[in-house]
């Protein structure tokens, strides 16, 4: 691991919903370091693109709370025009859908070429339209002079994701979040567009933050994985320990929901019901106790903090000690620990 | 798009025809005849005038005797207004509409799009209620209502303009105003509703991250997607402007076609209302056709194939 890129601290995003806030991101603290990739997972709903919105400053109505640092820098400071610069810059993203992401009316090129002339106003118009069209082409657009004169209607889902990933690494950022790249694409072009990602990441010396809720793409790109359940992180360990070494029920769960896992009997340890809406979320005490009703009281933290179980993983509540899925014994406590 | 517009001009003719068959049927279902306000003429005398202007014939003989003229470029005469005939009347009634609607729409509809800017910026803000007040009035305030409250205070208290008649350009100040308000005010609704809605999509999402600053985001990437809704709205209402509206012509003397059209009307001059209506019609199909390119202008997402509609 290399240099701190990124440090978020305490972090808390809270939605006003009929004159109360709720926090949606609710004490979340994170490192991101420079060539690394940090995936998020968690179920829809946990608050992970609300996470990646406040550290873009993108929500224009939502109360955030914390320090979000910069190579040491607090951009939660930061007036608007400071912001601006560092967005698409320092700092990019990549969004979810790619059929909305681009505006409609604009052609991919100028697209493009805005967010260079944006941070990098020394390129001229040709070196412009020259630096947009070689970064077509990195990101894998087979005739990239053509597309770039082209409208986002005329391109595919995969296309135009690619087209966004080209915006988003057009001023090499160090720091791109990557929210849900692939989900909203079908199976061949999801695994195109995670090569990519793969092989962009080779060439940068970014640090990555990929959010996703599938954890073969966790495998496939992360080095260090946070799991968020309910606004909070509930895991946090490198790649290797949290599959090999899964500790909160609800990675555990995560994993053993991932089709084709080693586990035989994984089927059986997928802890079922969602993540509860904002308004209706218990902010007393544990926030996942709900699921697992099968475990006796007594073993519950009144409020679980993160604890580090080993070199740099952290888990919440001391309870993983504790847990047991309905069909296994209470004694049995190999599971996922072997 | 030469030939898109060749056709669409094709199918306009085609329109025309059609437009000009029910209207001529229609106007005859009409109750009354064209003398029936001539009262001093005697029995014979009015076997006269039906037999000069054709009155007599069959009806479908009449038809065909029409359309045979207008398929010339002939319009036939007016029964009133001195014989005068129907091109006369409609070059001359027309500019005054013309010029008056399409400064209304200008007008209206760029200061509609301010209002509705600022209200979507200062959306929920005090000048975000103020222009929504202002909206709500000029749509719901017949307008004879703001002629009257113009001539008094910027023409009778403050001798600013004219307050009425035709002739200066300062003529045309007051009526225009009292026009404007009806488009200014759909168009600052438009825009408002529009604008938020762009505002909270995601590829304006998209354009912040990429660090366009924020006048970047209203006026590079928000307006020109909000106005494809309101240029589908204002089309129409073009027509209607341009027209000419009975109200504020008469309120304001203005010798315009709206007014001719009524009276034309009440007294079953057959030749100058089927004139009149053909020329509104030509002029609906042609704003209509502009709006089509209009839209193919600003959004490449529509082509203009040869399709028509
Ligand atoms: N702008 C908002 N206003 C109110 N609630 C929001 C807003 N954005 C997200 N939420 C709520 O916050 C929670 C987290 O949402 P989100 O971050 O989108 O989840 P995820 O990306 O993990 O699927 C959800 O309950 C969602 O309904
Ligand atoms: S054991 Fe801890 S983490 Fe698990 S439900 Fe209880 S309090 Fe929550
Ligand atoms: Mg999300």
């Amino acid at each position: 691991m290399n240099e701190k890129l990124l440090e978020i601290k305490n972090l808390k995003t809270s939605f006003r919903i009929e004159d109360q806030y709720y926090a949606a991101v609710d004490d979340v603290s994170l490192t991101v370091n420079e060539n690394e990739v940090l995936a998020i997972v968690g179920e829809s709903g946990c608050g992970k693109s609300a996470l990646a919105f406040s550290l873009m400053r993108l929500h224009n109505r939502a109360k955030i709370e914390g320090d979000i640092l910069f190579k040491g820098d607090d951009v939660t400071n930061y007036s608007a025009g400071q912001v601006n610069k560092l967005r698409g810059n320092e700092m990019s993203m990549i969004f979810q859908d790619p059929l909305t992401a681009l505006n409609p009316l604009m052609k991919i090129g100028d697209q493009i070429g805005e967010v260079l002339l944006l941070h990098k106003g020394k390129f001229s118009n040709l070196n412009r339209k020259q630096k947009a069209i070689s970064l077509l082409d990195k990101v894998g657009i087979a005739r990239p002079e053509h597309v770039y004169e082209q409208f986002p209607h005329e391109l595919s889902g995969g296309m135009r994701q690619r087209v966004v990933i080209a915006i988003a690494i057009a001023n090499d950022p160090e720091v791109l979040i990557a929210d849900e790249p692939t989900t909203a694409l079908d199976a061949t072009i999801q695994s195109q567009i995670l090569d990519l990602l793969n092989e962009l990441k080779e060439n940068m010396n970014a640090g990555i933050i990929l959010i996703t809720h599938d954890l073969g793409v966790v495998a496939e790109m992360a080095d260090r994985v946070a799991v968020m359940y309910a606004g909070q992180i509930v895991e946090v360990a490198d790649v290797h320990a949290l599959f090999g070494m899964p500790q909160h029920p609800y990675t555990r769960s995560l994993l053993s929901s991932v089709p084709n896992a080693e586990s035989v009997d994984s089927k059986l340890h997928v802890i079922q019901g969602i993540v509860p809406s904002l308004k209706n979320l218990t902010r007393e005490g544990c926030r996942f106790r709900s699921r697992i009703p099968w475990i006796d009281e007594s073993v519950h933290e009144k409020s679980p903090e993160l604890h580090e179980i080993s070199p740099n993983h952290f888990v919440r509540c001391t309870c993983y000690k504790n847990f047991y899925f309905p069909d296994e014994k209470k004694e049995d406590k190999r599971h996922g620990i072997s | 798009m030469l030939r898109y517009i060749l056709r669409r001009i094709f199918y306009m003719i085609i329109t025309l025809f059609i437009i000009a068959t029910v209207t001529f049927f229609l106007m005859k279902l009409l109750p009354g005849s064209p003398l029936s306000a001539e009262n001093k003429l005697s029995e014979s005398q009015r076997e006269v005038v039906l037999e000069k202007y054709g009155l007599n014939d069959p009806i479908p003989v009449q038809y065909v005797n029409y359309m045979t003229g207008l398929v010339r470029g002939d319009l036939g005469i007016s029964f009133h207004f001195d014989n005068t005939p129907v091109t006369d009347i409609l070059i001359n009634r027309m500019p005054p509409s013309m010029v008056l609607g399409g400064q209304a729409l200008i007008f209206g509809t760029i200061a509609g799009i301010l209002f509705g800017l600022i209200a979507a910026i200062y959306h929920n803000g005090w000048l975000d209620y103020t222009s929504t007040v202002i909206a709500v009035l000029g749509t719901s305030i017949p307008s004879f209502v703001f002629a009257g409250l113009l001539q008094w205070y910027l023409a009778n208290e403050w001798g600013l303009f004219p307050v009425a008649l035709w002739g200066t350009y300062a003529h045309t100040v007051l009526p225009t105003i009292a026009l404007a308000i009806f488009p200014m005010a759909t168009a600052a609704r438009f825009t408002r509703t529009e604008m938020l809605e762009v505002l909270g999509s995601d590829y304006i999402t998209t354009a912040r991250a990429k660090g366009v600053t924020e006048s970047g985001i209203i006026f590079k990437h928000g307006l020109r997607n909000s106005l494809i809704p309101l240029v589908t709205v204002m089309g129409p209402m073009a027509v209607s402007l341009m027209t000419g509206t009975l109200v504020i012509e008469k309120i304001f003397a203005v010798p315009g076609i709206g007014e001719q059209f009524v009276s034309s009307i009440e007294v079953l001059d057959y030749p100058t209302i089927m004139g009149t209506t053909l020329l509104f019609s030509v002029l609906f199909i042609v704003i209509l056709l502009v709006i089509d390119i209009l839209y193919g202008l600003i959004d490449p997402r529509i082509r203009l194939t040869g399709g028509g509609r």
